[in-house]
């Protein structure tokens, strides 16, 4: 199975920023009135999470590129020498010495309620957007409900994801309002393993799949189901043995049994070593 | 021709020059318009006709096809050179006289000369035309004079006598601050500092970089760009090898898009003949300079003509922007220094070197130098391209140049900078049009689109226009530009329908400043300029869509009536030929009336009538009458 990246911890690392001391290595700027230390080449989105301040996004996500489409993380940065503010990604402006960062200036907060009434007058019904929208202040949208309500933002983390660590089998297709996430010509897509990885990334769950014993179905396919050898639980399927085992040196006996079963054989291994001396 | 060093090539261009000199042309504009006007046949006729009277060896005579002319209105266009006489709506059938009377004898045809509409004076030579004289070519300095597929002709003329003059002793520092001192900005639309682009990219780190030429115009109603690539493809090629060597690049790629293939081929043959004569290739011109250029064409998306979406698409990937907090000449195409200009802005760098500098910056406004292109469009009665020196101010170009308005309707405004533009009323028809005078009046430069708009037109409606053009070609990637243009679209379509309310107009200003501020791209940011542009300058108009129910214009026609007033109709049925929809009935000088049941309030029946009898009033208005009291 495709690793789903885990959101990294923030605060160990946050920590591990603010007792870095001021070296060549490290940028400091100021970020909603309070000094930050970040790494260069760190993004403002990540330097302001490791330092306790949240900005809400929704197509961002640590193991993968940053996008810049869903603009829920805009904030207003600004320095001396620029006259007025400039508003900009934080997922994708970097950590700049002596920048002055707002994440939630009158304008940013402004612009951030615009964007979650557009988000949210097309998918009407998705609770996590829903969700999003009342803690800033909105229940229903300003503007007119999308006559085709969807719970799809196209955000592109279950392309992204797909395409930089799986096999590609999904993608972005059709541009402007007719963009949509779909399989090669919306046919069942003969790259897709049967992961789930998309659906699992999904900030909406807007992808639709089912599990049960016998298969796995996602995108109008089922994938047959393997057992695992050891514990005979069903936890993978036959093309998810079939990509890794092409795509890694990774024998295919390793892949098939299943984490659990992976861990305790480590850990017998290691206490035969460990009394053996 | 293939010179070994730069004094062989200077030497092979004055001898070809001087060896054209004395030869007459017959130019025949083969540009676009011209060609789907019947140009090529008329090509042909003159081909024929001169071998079978064997005029060519008998006159020195040479017949050519050449690039776009300019004016495009009076197409197909024939120029005959040295003496400059300028023969307009030329027919196959004319050919035979042409080549009897004025090639043989001298004579001048009266017909096919233009008739100015300012007193009827028929006007021989192109000089006099008032369409040209008040222009001033620098960029398409040699289109319409030379044949676009004969690197000869183009040297004989004068291309790359700016690369000679670079490549014949200049340090590529000394080009930069020669680029510098002319003043050169982006023709592209931003009008950021050539040189300043420059030298970003020859500063950035590395020894791999690029220079790109962006030919994917694609703003309704502009053909600058494509003009230039059909009818001079050698300026944009010379530019970029002067470029390149200014920036120390050794590669290069043009991208046009695929739905201009005269450019497509024109550029290639330019390529294959500058290759074969050493101009492109290992050791230009014996200078040991190695650059070498190459073709891409786009697949017609709008979005690709953006700096990052172009060079994705370069790379093979989804032509979709990506976010520029870093500038492409330190980190563009495939992550190299990349300097990206439009066809216009490398034109204009061959001339700047051959000329030098100071010439060109004795055009212009003091921030704005030089000359600027222009596609003239729209109701106006001379349509065409021209180029003029910055500043110019609206009047000149829409009254002057352009002749004023068609049928010498009012004028209502001019649309400039494409769908990232806005629409200028009367009231700055004295502006003078250079980057900064046009930004601050809430328009932009763009690329060079310039459309004038008489009385019958609803502002609503032309904004309505450029937001479903940009909701069709938004790439979707971000939520401001897709999901507030599809929305911008509906607040629209309840103006145009009459069910716009006086929340309307606030929604519309918050959604265009969101876009402006949070989008991704250029295409988003600008998106709601032309909306924006025309609530500043026309809101009396948006308020009668909301608070009467009225379209003005009579253009929205869920909101308009049509009717014939008995009084002055003099029944020539003009109106009932226009009428799509046969809706107007009535015996030839009778009294003619529409059915309203029938009549879709396209305003054809308006526009055809020559004695006004046609009127359009608010359909509410009408509504009211007919209900009984």
């Amino acid at each position: 199975m495709i690793p789903t990246p885990q959101a990294a911890s923030r605060e160990p690392r946050a920590e591990a920023v603010r007792a870095a001391p001021t070296s060549p290595g490290t940028v400091v700027l100021c970020i909603d009135g309070r000094t930050v230390r970040a790494r260069p080449g760190t993004s403002l989105l990540e330097a302001a999470g490791a330092a306790g301040i949240e900005i809400p996004t929704l197509c961002h996500h640590e193991g993968l590129e940053p996008y810049g489409g869903c603009r829920l993380c805009v904030v207003d940065v600004s320095r001396e020498a620029w006259g007025e503010p400039r508003m900009v990604t934080a997922c994708l402006y970097p950590a700049e010495e002596g920048l002055s960062v707002f994440t939630a200036s009158e304008r940013v907060l402004a612009v951030r309620r615009e964007i979650l009434e557009l988000l949210l007058a097309r998918c009407p019904e998705s609770p996590p957007i829903r969700r999003l929208a009342r803690e800033h202040g909105i229940v229903e949208s300003g503007y007119r409900r999308n006559p085709e309500p969807t719970d799809c933002i196209l955000c592109g983390l279950c392309t992204r994801l797909c395409d930089q660590l799986g096999p590609a089998a999904i993608s972005l297709v059709g541009r402007g309002i007719g963009r949509e996430v779909a399989p090669p010509f919306h046919e069942p897509p003969p790259d897709c393993i049967g992961c789930l990885a998309c659906a699992a990334i999904c900030p909406t769950g807007h992808i639709r799949f089912s599990v049960s014993d016998s298969g796995t179905t996602i995108w109008g396919r089922t994938f047959a189901r393997l057992r695992c050898p050891t514990c005979g639980r069903s936890h993978l399927t036959a093309a998810e043995v079939d990509f890794w085992a092409a795509r890694t040196q990774v024998a295919r006996a390793d892949l098939e049994r299943c984490d659990a079963c992976k861990r305790a054989v480590t850990a017998e291994t290691i206490a035969r070593l460990t009394a053996a001396g | 021709m293939r010179p070994a060093s730069v004094a062989e090539f200077k030497a092979i261009a004055a001898a070809t020059r001087q060896a054209r000199e004395s030869r007459r042309e017959v130019r025949i504009c083969c540009g676009t318009g011209c060609l789907a006007n019947g140009a090529a046949g008329v090509a042909e006729a003159f081909a024929a006709e001169l071998t079978a009277r064997g005029l060519r060896t008998a006159l020195n005579l040479h017949d050519k096809r050449t690039g776009c002319h300019g004016f495009c209105d009076r197409g197909p266009l024939v120029a005959i050179e040295p003496e400059g006489i300028l023969y307009t709506r030329v027919k196959v059938a004319d050919v035979a006289a042409i080549c009897e009377q004025t090639l043989a004898r001298g004579e001048i045809l009266e017909p096919l000369l233009y008739r100015d509409p300012a007193g009827g004076r028929r006007i021989a030579y192109t000089r006099e035309i008032p369409f040209y004289a008040g222009q001033r070519r620098v960029a398409l300095r040699n289109i319409g004079r030379i044949d676009p597929t004969d690197l000869d002709d183009a040297v004989a003329h004068g291309a790359y006598a700016g690369l000679a003059r670079a490549l014949g002793g200049m340090s590529a520092e000394a080009v930069l601050d020669e680029i510098e001192r002319a003043g050169l900005r982006g023709r592209g639309g931003a009008g950021f500092s050539t040189a300043r682009k420059w030298r970003a990219a020859r500063a950035a780190a590395g020894t791999r970089k690029y220079v790109l030429c962006n030919g994917d115009e694609g703003d309704p109603g502009a053909f600058k760009d494509r003009s230039l690539m059909e009818g001079d493809p050698h300026a944009v090629i010379e530019g970029m090898i002067v470029g390149a060597y200014a920036v120390g690049a050794r590669e290069g790629v043009i991208y046009v898009r695929d739905e201009y293939p005269l450019a497509v081929v024109h550029l290639t043959r330019a390529l294959e003949a500058a290759r074969a004569a050493g101009l492109l290739g290992e050791n230009i011109l014996g200078s040991g300079f190695a650059f070498d250029l190459r073709i891409s064409r786009g697949g017609g998306a709008f979005v690709c003509g953006e700096s990052s979406a172009l060079m994705r698409s370069l790379e093979g990937k989804v032509g979709e922007p990506r976010a520029k907090y870093v500038h492409a000449t330190a980190r563009g195409l495939f992550e190299l220094p990349t300097v990206l200009n439009n066809v216009e802005t490398w034109a204009h760098v061959g001339a700047i070197l051959a000329d030098g500098a100071d010439v060109f910056a004795a055009l212009g406004t003091a921030r704005s130098r030089g000359t600027k292109a222009f596609s003239l469009v729209g109701k106006v009665k001379n349509t065409g391209l021209v180029e003029l020196p910055m500043g110019t101010t609206l009047r000149e170009i829409v009254f002057g140049i352009g002749g004023g308005i068609l049928g010498d309707r009012p004028f209502k405004a001019v649309q400039t900078g494409g769908p990232s533009g806005g629409c200028l009323p009367a009231a700055c028809l004295d502006l003078p049009v250079d980057y900064e005078r046009l930004a601050e009046a809430g328009s932009m430069m763009g690329s060079g689109g310039m459309i004038v708009m008489d009385d019958r037109t609803c502002m609503v409606d032309v904004a309505r226009y450029f937001l479903r053009f940009l909701a069709e070609e938004s790439c979707g990637k971000c939520v401001p530009c897709r999901e507030g243009l599809q929305q911008m679209l509906r607040l629209f379509d309840d103006l145009t329908a009459g069910v716009g309310t006086s929340a309307t107009l606030g929604r519309i200003e918050a959604l265009g400043r969101t876009m402006r501020l949070a989008s991704l791209c250029e295409l988003g940011r600008t998106a709601a300029n032309p909306v924006l542009s025309t609530l500043r300058y026309f809101r009396d108009e948006y308020l009668a869509h909301i608070e009467r129910r009225a379209c003005p214009a009579g253009i929205c026609r869920a909101l308009t009536v049509y009717e014939i007033a008995a009084e002055r109709c003099n029944g020539c049925q003009a109106c009932l030929r226009a009428c799509p929809a046969e809706a107007v009935t009535g015996a030839r000088k009778g009294v003619h009336t529409i059915d309203p049941q029938r009549c879709i309030a396209c305003g054809a029946c308006y526009d055809a009538c020559p004695s006004q009898a046609v009127r359009f009033r608010p359909r509410t208005e009408a509504l009211t009458e007919r209900r009984p009291a």
